[in-house]
């Protein structure tokens, strides 16, 4: 114990004097999700072995709102790390990326990734100015398989085939869907993860809803999602807690068979391996299911990007690291380091054989023709800042799922006009 | 003889240069911004629109209402139990010292720390809360997830943790008054009741203005306990101005944000100039 | 002491105990508890004190970041409460003394800083013009923007309790404007300085909206940026959550002990005294 204070002492001479030790020190700011962490890890120990006069500090965002706003806020003053982790689609148009960030067309990395991941990081100005971080998501529900096997049920293809396993698993005495609206965000997976079925049903919405000319109130596919957080809060198929737990709570409860289902993004398979590791093949998952059998595929999340500040005093160095994490060595490397949690957007980087349980019923889809739908906020500019409050409030019973769609219809509105885009 | 003033206006002048630059600068500036739709690159100007949007949200009004309720509530709650406990704590009672420090404790916690503690004693299942009102037969609502009650156990957790300051102004203001008057009033046959509402009640009166008033103010600007404890939720339903305000930031829209802290700053001018002039009026009547 | 003033007395501490003192207890004990007795959030005695691992783990997380934070909140809130003692004197002295069409242009700003929402983005572009933007003397001067409203205000009030004729005679025997201040007035202000440096450094140490918005940057993390920050990365830590609002909570409990008696007995003399 004695030590502590010398240590400490220590390491903030370091901190201090970290500068005349190395050449360059990269500063990274990123979420804080354990996996982020383990992948930034790994990494940037392998970027400094291979070039030992580059090191790198780390800082950490809050999650959700709170870090948007501190991310945009130091891009807009100036004081943006050398390397920013942050999401690609509609929160990377939100940062005006072609005024803050650097462009990375020239990275010869770019070679190597997939289109569908480079659309999701262009610029208004067409340049690209991210590169992959981490694997492609899904958002669907994650189930129990011992639940399942003990009533007999299946696999859900339509919305009613999935509300008829919850009544059984709540005449069971079990917790048919877990709420876990203390994370506000993960109220939002109704709606979102039913974008697929939105556009199996319409498939314009996407681009007649950034034009204005589709609505969530008035288009009855859209207004879907909405309408399963209300029924399901009316049916009382979630648990006593749903709008305290949290996240973590929720892959819990659907890794130990507390609930039966968690409507999730397949990121959350993370926490069930670092929490519950006994559980972790007692996990399955399956696509929101839509009307129609016959139509049945998964709503799909591109991975976060790695970014640099436009005009960043590192620019160079932070660009050859981007680069290398763009790589086919980079992607193995955080593979290696977090397990195959879903497909890795960059050619010639397969996924290990032995994947966990819901992985494994995850890939098919992407397998399938036709089979994935990239989710709204990649295929549209606009993403509404409110909708996790309106999700809360139509899932907690505050709000009718019309009532919702009409407040997220105005959500819409205001950030389009942020936006400056036209017809608005 | 003309002398030159004891009481030089240059000793204002350093608070002001600091005041003026940092504070009045940026309330000014806000005034322009609030016109503007502003992204910290470009402001460009839009007339009222702001105004307009602020007020066709649909929560606003309520989140208005929520302000109100929740300032009026934790001022007026504080200056009750801060009174009472003053009296209390400075009749001689036994562990009189030591129940004066536990009742200023919470002063002393951050906000953020008292949120995060309270949001888990006040967990709906597990919570200790509702783990002790079950012992005694009772089931606990949902304080924080039920849409209806939300508001009102973040303003339990207000007065909880600002009791102790109003009781510490109005120990003071109980100090002040000569003990003449209870003398007095104990000789004309006033009983302890009547005493405190004879003398103690009017006599104290200066604490109380600075009570109600600072709480009143705090209460309206209302921010880091309720964002700490709901985040405004579940739903909009414990929102109020200042976190409809923080929201609008959070999501860039700093124009509409700036709308929003002009909106609250005329709100609070609104109910709050009237008010000290009011009292001021009075203590001259006195 | 009456039977009564001890019945009440005995009544009052039980409430205090299941009121006031049952939160810091439950705080306690969370941050002595392990991992996984800590997730279930109940108020137990913990099944193994691991108060120094705990502690340990909170103080060496990220690098020793608490230290750091330690150290900058104290600077802050050192150099902020200094210049808001001499400021806001400086200024109610005037304020009650000088009777003029100014003390109306200063009161109306004391009102306005007491309750005009800071506005924040515009704050950060004047920071910025300023160069004092993410800087721990602009962090200073901005507590001091804040605090300056109530500061006077109190200072203020007090004063007029002083009696003039004591500047007066010091006026009499040749004494300057800041002689008398410094000499006269402000040994007079100890009780309300007091009360003052109580308010307003814990105020500032627990501050966390505007370091947060003001002072971003690793080297320029504050105490309770910490606590924000570890709130979502110990999210199924329970037990280091707590540790570190226990820490947090202890700079100003020192402060509190170091002065609470001199607070009310100082109010107190002083006030009597006017």
């Amino acid at each position: 114990m004695k030590l502590i204070p010398s240590a400490a002492l220590f390491s903030a001479f370091l901190l201090v004097s970290g500068l005349a030790h190395a050449d360059t020190v990269l500063s990274v700011l990123s979420d804080n999700n354990p996996e982020t962490l383990a992948a930034l890890d790994a990494l940037t120990k392998a970027y400094t072995a291979a070039h030992p006069d580059v090191t790198f500090e780390m800082e950490q965002k809050p999650g959700g709102a709170d870090g948007d706003n501190m991310v945009k806020t130091r891009l807009a003053t100036g004081e943006m790390s050398d390397i920013l982790q942050y999401n690609s689609g509609s929160l990377f148009q939100a940062l005006k990326p072609e005024q803050s960030l650097a462009d990375l067309s020239d990275l010869s990395a770019q070679a190597g990734i997939l289109d569908s991941f480079k659309s999701v990081v262009t610029a208004a100005d067409g340049t690209v100015r991210g590169v992959p971080f981490g694997p492609a998501m899904g958002g669907g529900i994650y189930y129990n398989k011992p639940v399942y096997a003990a009533l007999g049920l299946t696999v859900p293809t339509t919305w009613d085939e999935f509300m008829a396993n919850n009544e059984k698993i709540k005449a069971a005495g079990k917790v048919a869907v877990a709420g876990t609206f203390g994370d506000t965000w993960s109220s939002q997976l109704f709606v979102l993860a039913d974008f697929y079925n939105v556009a199996a049903a319409d498939p314009t919405f996407a681009a007649d809803y950034t034009a204005n000319k589709a609505k969530y109130a008035s288009i009855p596919a859209a207004m879907a999602g909405f309408q399963h957080l209300e029924d399901v809060y009316k049916a009382g198929y979630m648990n006593a807690d749903f709008g305290a737990a949290k996240f973590d709570d929720g892959m819990r409860m659907v890794a130990t068979g507390e609930a039966a289902h968690y409507p999730m993004l397949t990121f959350g398979i993370g926490s069930v391996k670092q929490n519950e590791p006994d559980n972790l093949n007692d996990v399955g998952f399956f696509a929101q299911p839509g009307t129609d059998a016959a139509h049945n595929g998964l709503t799909v999340w591109m991975p976060a990007a790695l970014y640099t500040p436009a005009g960043g005093a590192n620019l160079e160095e932070a660009k050859k690291f981007l680069d290398f994490v763009a790589s086919v060595e980079g992607c193995n490397l955080m593979i290696k380091a977090n397990g195959a949690t879903g497909p890795y957007l960059i050619k010639g980087c397969e996924l290990p054989a032995d994947v966990p349980a819901s992985v494994a019923d995850m890939l098919p889809y992407f397998q399938k023709d036709g089979g994935t739908m990239p989710a709204l906020e990649f295929l549209s500019p606009i993403k509404g800042p409110a909708l996790e409050q309106i999700t809360v409030a139509v899932g907690s019973g505050i709000n009718t799922a019309a009532e919702g769609a009409a407040l997220y219809d105005q959500d819409v509105e205001k950030q389009a006009k942020q936006l400056g885009l036209p017809n608005w | 003889m003309q002398r030159r003033s004891p009481y030089p206006y240059w000793f204002v002048l350093p608070a002001a240069v600091v005041f003026v630059t940092l504070f009045l600068v940026p309330t000014v500036a806000a005034f322009w911004f609030s016109l503007t739709r502003w992204d910290l690159y470009t402001a460009t100007y839009i007339g009222m629109e702001n105004f307009r949007q602020f007020f066709s949200e649909p929560y606003l009004v309520q989140g208005l209402g929520h302000t109100l309720i929740y300032a009026v509530l934790t001022s007026a709650t504080k200056s009750v139990f801060g009174l009472l406990l003053a009296v209390l704590l400075t009749s001689g009672i036994w562990a009189q010292g030591f129940l004066r420090t536990v009742v200023f404790f919470p002063v002393l916690v951050s906000t953020i720390g008292v949120g995060l503690t309270f949001s888990v004693l006040m967990h709906p299942t597990k919570g200790l809360f509702n783990v002790g009102l079950a012992t005694i037969g009772i089931h606990g609502p949902g304080w924080l997830t039920d849409a209806s009650l939300a508001l009102y156990s973040v303003a339990l957790v207000d007065l909880w943790k600002g009791v102790g300051l109003a009781t510490l102004i109005y120990i003071a203001g109980l100090a002040a008054i000569s003990p003449d008057y209870y003398e007095a009033a104990r000789i004309d046959g006033a009983t302890r009741i009547q005493q405190f509402w004879r003398v103690t009640v009017p006599l104290v009166r200066p604490a109380t203005v600075t009570v109600v008033t600072l709480s009143l103010i705090g209460g309206l600007r209302s921010f880091d306990l309720i964002w700490a404890m709901t985040r405004g939720g579940p739903g909009f339903s414990s929102d109020v101005l200042a976190s409809v305000i923080y929201k609008q930031y959070q999501a860039g829209f700093y124009g509409l944000s700036t709308a929003g802290n002009v909106i609250l700053f005329l709100l609070i001018a609104l109910l709050v100039l009237p008010l000290t002039w009011w009292f001021n009026r009075r203590e001259v009547d006195l | 002491m009456t039977a009564f003033q001890k019945r009440t007395g005995i009544i009052a501490t039980l409430f205090a105990v299941v009121i006031f003192i049952i939160p810091f207890l439950f705080i306690f004990l969370m941050s002595v508890k392990d991992k996984s007795q800590a997730s279930h959030q109940d108020f137990t005695w913990p099944e193994q004190w691991q108060l120094w691992q705990n502690f340990s783990d909170v103080i060496s997380a990220r690098n020793y970041m608490l230290l750091l934070a330690y150290f900058n909140s104290t600077v802050i809130t050192v150099g902020a409460v200094a210049l808001l003692i001499l400021f806001g004197a400086m200024v109610g002295y005037v304020l009650q003394r000088r009777q003029s069409g100014w003390n109306k242009v200063i009161f109306g700003c004391v009102l306005a800083g007491l309750i005009i929402p800071p506005a924040v983005v515009p704050t950060i572009w004047v920071l910025q013009g300023l160069h004092l933007f993410k800087t721990i003397h602009g962090m200073i001067l901005i507590q001091v923007a804040y605090g300056l409203a109530f500061s006077v205000l109190l200072y203020s009030s007090f004063i007029a309790t002083i009696p003039r004729d004591l500047d007066e005679a010091a006026r009499i025997d040749g004494a300057r404007p800041l002689q008398i201040f410094f000499r006269v007035i402000l040994p007079l202000l100890k009780p309300v300085t007091v009360t003052l440096i109580v308010v307003q450094s814990i105020a500032i140490f627990n501050d966390f909206t505007n370091p947060l918005y003001y002072l971003p940057g690793k080297q320029n993390v504050t105490v309770q940026l910490t606590l924000f920050n570890f709130q979502s990365q110990f999210q199924t830590q329970f037990n280091l959550l707590f540790m570190n609002i226990l820490l947090v909570t202890i700079p100003p409990l020192i402060v509190f002990i170091f002065f609470n008696r001199q607070i009310v007995a100082g109010m107190t003399a002083g006030a009597v005294k006017g």
